[in-house]
Formats: structure tokens, C-alpha cells, sequence
């Protein structure tokens, strides 16, 4: 899961920025473009980072963008998501269960220690025990000996070589391997162990750049990254560094990229949805990303449980008018959501069968509700909690109000004032609404957009949802020894969410960004981050 | 006057602890998890959240909470932010930008608000004074970020005379717009306060004397009317140097300044406990400090205020 909160003031200067900016666009100098210079650095926008850069314990953007430039891991995903070896060799196993890794040999990381297979199994282990509280140590819960309760070591790796070693895991995953380029699975220098806050402040990695020198990372400032030049894989970088500059708010940010003081931006603020079209022209960016919204309405509240409550799920999906409000609200930087996953996975579908309960259909929505009070009368009012700090009133507004139109019920919204007090009431359980969800996914596959959040007892289960068939059909699919099956399996899961409606899809969130005059070939990732090692400046 | 000063440092000891036990309460009283919500969307494991909550002391009651941090302070530690860095160091590399920001802010205010206000007071009603009425009027009247959006595109990003944000290490040429943003808003305050002061000190009798002694008006001016016009003005400034140096969280925002406003507001955001308290501690002690100093500035400027003891 990674973190990515929108500016919030840009919200408050949404009025004023479109006036003034729709008054006056046009104007910006354009840069002569001479060939590319392999020394240029990129310039682009970031967060500081949330927590030191220790792989293990990075969930957010801010850090997640840095640590995935300086550090290369097994495999990395290409722009499509599909994982492309890099330190491995070879993944292999003949059940899903036991895994048999083999790494390059003569990889070093930047401080010219080797990168054995030790890096991994220690770098693992640390991630893994429970009193470094490491944020990303759920990535290690399906590998044996892993615990909650105590610190135990992973039993389930075994170093066989410098270059070879085994992972076992408790139970057969098929995407185990598709899962081991994210960041918690990166490997750490033997120095890093020794003392891990100082190396949190002046990570050493093997990625395709490093830090400039120590001490680069300017606390709320920037973090300057230069090429690597030991880093040989398939990421090698085009240009001669990275400048990654924090922006508390994401208005600042794109200003700098009008006045071409930013090369590259990934994240267009609210406030200029209406006009960074015309703003940047060809430059501009707005493809789908592996960002899933939706609200979940626990089955704890009344008149949501059984059938009665499939009928009303069903009924509220069908009363919003999900086009109309991406159009409008989000000027189109969100596409309608027809599953439960993201298109940029391998294996999405907008065919799935029972997927026409996410169309707007005032009238069926309106039978089917009546059809649940037929059941047990409709009391009270419809809400969805809402934490006001992250731009959702407007949305929020939105659905309710097209959910009232349609089904004549008092619907509203319910915000609460910060991002950690919404979450906590949802976390505990003590909210008493329906509440808006999201999820931006880890790795690019099917699954993890299903089996934390679904799943009986799932970690992210927070509306406790809970269908033995659909577990099976989880199951089914890790253990499937071919990624297409697996896939097939997990649509036809997909399907009995569709009629359950344990959250209600809403749409798939974009990645809006742009790029100066000035940089050429810049391309997104599957996981909305510019492929930064690509790009070239002249 | 060593003895008021003393007495004044007296004074600040109990409002230091009374602010940061406040402060301090109020942060721990913020509703919702601050752990928790390191994890966004995500719901963590209890047994990850039960050891980081232990780490950050979290897990104690409040005042147990409230005694760890003041004993800490004690030993010049001011605790850790979520991302591991000491808040001394977060405070010892946001003050100095801010402050910089605040004193250029406060040089152009202080500059133009009192030329133009003296101008402005001294030919009353002239066609000078009625339009820096007016600006001062629209100034007053314009929210900050309006101005502080306005200006950055228009001399960033469409004219390109000034950076639309600050770089990196704040350099003095970028805090110019921000300064000159945040000094709009007080210069129209400071001119229309020295306006109205300078309209009544020159009605008093000791100008009036002043000029019947013969006294020319560039003596009388400076010396007379203006000197004795500045109280409010100064009060005004004080308050305002506080206002600044505590930092302005939208006007940082928008220029991205690294400074003491945007910090804290991501602190609050996050409830980074620590963070929280030391900044506004610090805040208040500045506030101390600069109320100490402009107290004692009185004396120097009207002679009939006086500390004795």
C-alpha cells in the first residue's frame, strides 16, 4: 500500500487558480532542444519521505519513488507491470510453495560490497521481526516461521550459495514472484544491519542511481540521486541523475513545471484539472493507473445484511451515475470502474459477468430497492465517512446526491476533519456508515487487490466481509502453476463480489501529470511513477 | 531596568510550562491514531501497531507521556519525528528559513507602510492619500493566498522575473516574492495605523509649538511628529513579527518554503506529538522574547514611559 494524500490547500485555491490560470495560459518559453545530454539531471516532484529509507519501511510514495531508484531487487515491472528479472537469475519452483532463487554473481552495491544471497535472507529477516515494527513486514506473513506474536526468525529461508537461495512459504502463491519487485523485498548491504538509523539517513543500495553524497537527503528539501555506474541491469539510466524536490503542496509543484523549473510532475494538482490540458498540450499525461476507489459498507449495519442487503448494495451502485461525476467532478482524470481491480493489471476485464450493477440505471436501481424494503422498510439516512483533508467532499457530495435523486432517500456525507482520525473509527470497527475506500496496489497482479481486502479475516478487511466460496476461489488461483489460470480464477471470484457488493466500486483513479519542454521520452509506470531511468533531457 | 527584565524572565516560566502541558494535551487529545494512519488505506497488524506505538511512548498515559517529553527537553532532547529525524534538527533547519522570510517581510512592510502612511497623514485627503487608501483597502480585503497565487503567476510562471517556488537552502533572492506576499496584507495595516497617528499627533500642541518656535519641517516631521506616532505602530510590528516568525503555513505552502509554518502543519496532520509541542514551544518563547523587546522599545521612544525598580 502506498500513501499518496493529495495537496490539500491546492483544494482551497481550486476557485482562483482556474481563473487566473484559464485568464492567462500560454506564454511559457520553450527551451531549445538540442540532442540529449547524458549528464542532465532530472528534476521532479516528491514528498519527504515518511520514514527513514530502509526498504522494509517505506509504504508511501515519498519514500517508495527514492528507495525504488536506488535499490534494485530480484525483479523489476516494466511499464506494463510484467515483472523483468534484474538481480535474479532465475525463479523457479514446482509447487508455488518452495521457491529456488538464483541471483547474478558479481553485483556490488555502491559501498563495493557484493550482492550475495545473504543481502536477501538478512535484508528479509529484519524486515520480517516483529520489534522492528518494520511498516512493510506483512509482505513476509506468507513465509515460514513468520510471526505476530513474537520475534521469530523466517524458517522458511535457507541460504544455499552466495548465489542460490530457498524460500518457503506456509501455503502455495502462485504471484509470489510477481510480488518480490516491490520494495520490501529489496536486498541490504551487511553495513546497513549495523546500524540501521544511519543508514535510513544515507542509504547504500545497488539500483540503477545513488545518492549524490552523504548527507543528500535535504530534510523537506530534496533528495539529489546520481547514476550509479556499477548498475548494469535493465533499468540503466539514460541521464545523469535525479532531483527529486519536496513539495508540501502539489500548486507549487505545478507552477514549477509552468516556469520549467520542474522537469517532470506525476501529480496535476485538483486545482488545475480544468485547464492543464491546454496548459501543457502534448505534454500532458492522464492514463489509468493501479489506483481502485470505492466505499465499503460494513454488513454490521442495519439493512445490509442478506439478501435485503445485496438488494440495496446492488440498488445504491446502480443509483450513481459514475460517468457523469468523472466527467464533471474530476474534469475526467478517473475512469468509471467496471471491477474490483485496475486495466493497467494483467488480467482485468470490463466483461465480467454481473459487472452492468456498476452502470447507472435509475430504474432498476429504484425496483431494486423497493424490492429490499419489501423485505424490512428502509429507516434513517445513507452516509459515507469521509476524511476531509483529502479532496472527497466533492465526489462525496456527488454519489449522495445521486443516490438521493434516484432512490428518494436522505443521503449525505460524513466527514471527519483528518485522514488518522477517519481511519482509526474504521480500523476499530465504532464507525456506523458506509466509508469510503481505497487501494493502490503493491504489486501489479490481480490478487492483491482481492485478497487483503476480501478475503475472510484479510488484514484490510475493514468491512468484514466474509464469503467461503470466494475464499476458494483465492485459494484456487494461488495455487494455479500458470498466471493465466490464476487469473481466470480470480475474475470468477471477482464475479461473486459483484453480486455481494461488499464494497461498491466507484472508479479507477488516473495518474494526471506532465513533463517540460525540455525532457524527452517520459513514460508512467504501471504504478503511476514516471519510468525516470528512460528519460532523457537536452 | 535589569531588575524588569529578571522579572519578565520570571514571568516566562510558568506560561513555557502552562503552553507546552496545554499543548501538549491538546495534541494527545486530537482525536484518531497517528499510527494507524502511518499505514494509510492499509489496516496494519495490532501486534505492528502495539510495538511502534511503544516506541513513541504512545502506549503511557498521558502524563506519563507529558513528563517523558519535558524530562527530555531537560536534556536538550526534544524526541524523534516518524521519519527519524531529531526535532532539534527539523527546528535548527526551519527557523532560520522562516526567520529569514519573517525579517525581510517585516523590512518592506515596515519601509513602505510608514512612508506612505507619513505621506499619506501629512497632505490628508489630497488625491495621494485617498488612492493608497483604496489599495490599502483591496489589500486588507484579499485573502493571502489570492495575492500570494496571483503573484507567483504572474512573476513566475508568465513574466519569469522571480522562481515560482523557493529552491533548495531558501537563498534570499527566492524569499523575495514570499516576503513581499506576506508583507502586503500588514503594510496596508501599518500604513493606515501610521496615517491615523500622524493625523493626530500633528493637531497636538507641541507641533504646533514646534513650528511657532520656527523649527523647519524636516526638523518637526521626523523628530516630532513622526517619533511620537509610532507606538501603535510598533505594537502593531511586534505582534506581527510574532505572527510572522511563527510562520505563514499558506503562504510556504504555496511557495514551497522549507520554514517553520509548513512543517508544523504537516506535523499536526500526521500527530507527530514531539514535533508538535517542541515548534510550539519554541513559538512561544519567541513570542516572550520579541513582547520583552518591544516593551522595552517604548522607553526609548517616549521618554514618559519608564521601568523604574
Amino acid at each position: 500500500m502506498k500513501i499518496n494524500r493529495l495537496g490539500i490547500a491546492a483544494i482551497a485555491l481550486a476557485a482562483v487558480g482556474a481563473l487566473t490560470l484559464s485568464g492567462c495560459a500560454g506564454g511559457g518559453a520553450a527551451a531549445p532542444t538540442a540532442s540529449s545530454n547524458a549528464k542532465a539531471i532530472i528534476t521532479t516532484n516528491g514528498s519527504e519521505p515518511q520514514n527513514p529509507l530502509v526498504p522494509t519501511n517505506i509504504n508511501e510514495v515519498g519514500g517508495g519513488k527514492i528507495v525504488d531508484a536506488i535499490f534494485a531487487g530480484l525483479v523489476y515491472y516494466d511499464a506494463k507491470g510484467a515483472p523483468i528479472n534484474d538481480v535474479a537469475d532465475s525463479i523457479k519452483s514446482d509447487d508455488n510453495k518452495t521457491f529456488t532463487i538464483k541471483i547474478k554473481s558479481g553485483l556490488k552495491f555502491t559501498n563495493d560490497e557484493p550482492v550475495t544471497s545473504s543481502s536477501f535472507v538478512d535484508a528479509w529477516q529484519y524486515g520480517a521481526l516483529l520489534s522492528n515494527a518494520q511498516l512493510g513486514s506483512y509482505f513476509f506473513e506468507n513465509i515460514e516461521g513468520f510471526s505476530y506474536d513474537e520475534d521469530s526468525p523466517l524458517t522458511g529461508l535457507k541460504v544455499v550459495d552466495d548465489t542460490t537461495f530457498t524460500v518457503t512459504l506456509t501455503s502455495a502463491l502462485s504471484d509470489f514472484p510477481l510480488r518480490l519487485g516491490y520494495s520490501a523485498f529489496y536486498p541490504l548491504p551487511a553495513s546497513a544491519l549495523k546500524d540501521i538509523a544511519a543508514f535510513g539517513e544515507n542509504p547504500i543500495g545497488n539500483g540503477p542511481y545513488m545518492l549524490a553524497a552523504k548527507g543528500a537527503w535535504k530534510h523537506n528539501e530534496k533528495i539529489d540521486l546520481v547514476v550509479n555506474p556499477a548498475y548494469d541491469g535493465g533499468r540503466k539510466a539514460k541521464n545523469g541523475g535525479l532531483s527529486i524536490i519536496f513539495y508540501a503542496n502539489q500548486g507549487a509543484a505545478y507552477s514549477d513545471l509552468l516556469a520549467n523549473n520542474l522537469d517532470v510532475l506525476d501529480a496535476i494538482p485538483d486545482s488545475a484539472y480544468g485547464t492543464y490540458d491546454k496548459d501543457l498540450g502534448d505534454r500532458a499525461v492522464n492514463q489509468p493507473s493501479a489506483v481502485f476507489q470505492s466505499f465499503t459498507i460494513p454488513a454490521r449495519l442495519p439493512h445490509f445484511d442478506g439478501e435485503e442487503g445485496k438488494l440495496r448494495r446492488a440498488a445504491l451502485s446502480m443509483a450513481i451515475n459514475r460517468e457523469e461525476i468523472t466527467k464533471i467532478i474530476f474534469s475526467g482524470t478517473r475512469t468509471p470502474a467496471s471491477d474490483f481491480t485496475s486495466p493497467v493489471i494483467d488480467g482485468w476485464s470490463d466483461k465480467l459477468k454481473g459487472a452492468d450493477v456498476l452502470k447507472f440505471d435509475a430504474k432498476q436501481a429504484k425496483k431494486l430497492w423497493a424490492e429490499a424494503d419489501a423485505i424490512s422498510p428502509w429507516t434513517g439516512s445513507f452516509q459515507i465517512a469521509y476524511n476531509a483533508d483529502g479532496g472527497h467532499q466533492g465526489w462525496v457530495d456527488a454519489a449522495m446526491n445521486s443516490i438521493k435523486n434516484t432512490l428518494g432517500i436522505d443521503a449525505s456525507g460524513a466527514p471527519y476533519p483528518t485522514f488518522k482520525e477517519a481511519r482509526t473509527l474504521i480500523t476499530d470497527r465504532t464507525i456506523q456508515t458506509a466509508f469510503r475506500t481505497g487501494w493502490q496496489a503493491d504489486y501489479p497482479g490481480l490478487f492483491n487487490f482481492l485478497g487483503p481486502i476480501y478475503a475472510t479475516k484479510a488484514s484490510s478487511n475493514d468491512g468484514d466481509y466474509s464469503n467461503p466460496k470466494f475464499d476458494a476461489l483465492l485459494k484456487k488461483g494461488s495455487t494455479e502453476s500458470d498466471l493465466a489460470a490464476a487469473n481466470k480464477d480470480f475474475q470468477a471470484a471477482q464475479e461473486i463480489l459483484l453480486q455481494d457488493l461488499p464494497a461498491i466500486p466507484l472508479w479507477y483513479a488516473n495518474v494526471t501529470g506532465g513533463y517540460g519542454t525540455s525532457v524527452q521520452n517520459v513514460k508512467f509506470g504501471w504504478n503511476s511513477v514516471p519510468i525516470y531511468n528512460e528519460i532523457t533531457k537536452g | 531596568m535589569t531588575g524588569y527584565i529578571f522579572r519578565r524572565i520570571l514571568q516566562a516560566i510558568p506560561v513555557f510550562l502552562g503552553t507546552t502541558f496545554l499543548i501538549y494535551f491538546m495534541v494527545f487529545a486530537m482525536p484518531g491514531d497517528p499510527i494507524v494512519a502511518l499505514f494509510g488505506d492499509k489496516t496494519p497488524n495490532p501486534a505492528v501497531v502495539a510495538q511502534l506505538r511503544a516506541q513513541y511512548h504512545l502506549d503511557q498515559p498521558f502524563i506519563v507521556q507529558y513528563f517523558i517529553y519535558l524530562g527530555g527537553i531537560f536534556r536538550g532532547d526534544f524526541g524523534l519525528s516518524f521519519s527519524g529525524e531529531p526535532v532539534t534538527a527539523i527546528l535548527a533547519r526551519t527557523f532560520p528559513v522562516t526567520a529569514r522570510l519573517a525579517i525581510l517581510a517585516l523590512l518592506f512592510e515596515t519601509f513602505f507602510g510608514i512612508l506612505v502612511g507619513l505621506i499619506s497623514g501629512l497632505r490628508k485627503g489630497k488625491l495621494f492619500d485617498a488612492s493608497s487608501l483604496a489599495v490599502s483597502l483591496i489589500l486588507i480585503s484579499l485573502p493571502i493566498f489570492v495575492i500570494a497565487f496571483v503573484a507567483q503567476y504572474v512573476f513566475g510562471v508568465w513574466l519569469g522575473w522571480a522562481r515560482t517556488t523557493v529552491s533548495s537552502g531558501a537563498p534570499l533572492q527566492d524569499l523575495i516574492l514570499p516576503a513581499l506576499v506576506l508583507a502586503s496584507v500588514s503594510f496596508a495595516q501599518i500604513m493606515r495605523l501610521t496615517r491615523a497617528s500622524v493625523i493626530e499627533t500633528s493637531g497636538l500642541d507641541f507641533v504646533r509649538t514646534a513650528y511657532s518656535k520656527g523649527l523647519s519641517s524636516r526638523r518637526v516631521i521626523p523628530v516630532h511628529i513622526l517619533r511620537n506616532s509610532l507606538i501603535p505602530v510598533v505594537t502593531y510590528l511586534a505582534t506581527d513579527f510574532g505572527v510572522l516568525l511563527v510562520g505563514a503555513t499558506i503562504t510556504e505552502g504555496i511557495f514551497n518554503v522549507p520554514g517553520v509554518g509548513n512543517t508544523l502543519y504537516q506535523a499536526i496532520i500526521r500527530g507527530e506529538g514531539p514535533t508538535v509541542v517542541s515548534f510550539v514551544t519554541v513559538m512561544v518563547l519567541i513570542y516572550l522574547v520579541v513582547n520583552i523587546l518591544v516593551d522595552l522599545f517604548y522607553g526609548l521612544l517616549d521618554p514618559r514611559i519608564r521601568y523604574v525598580k
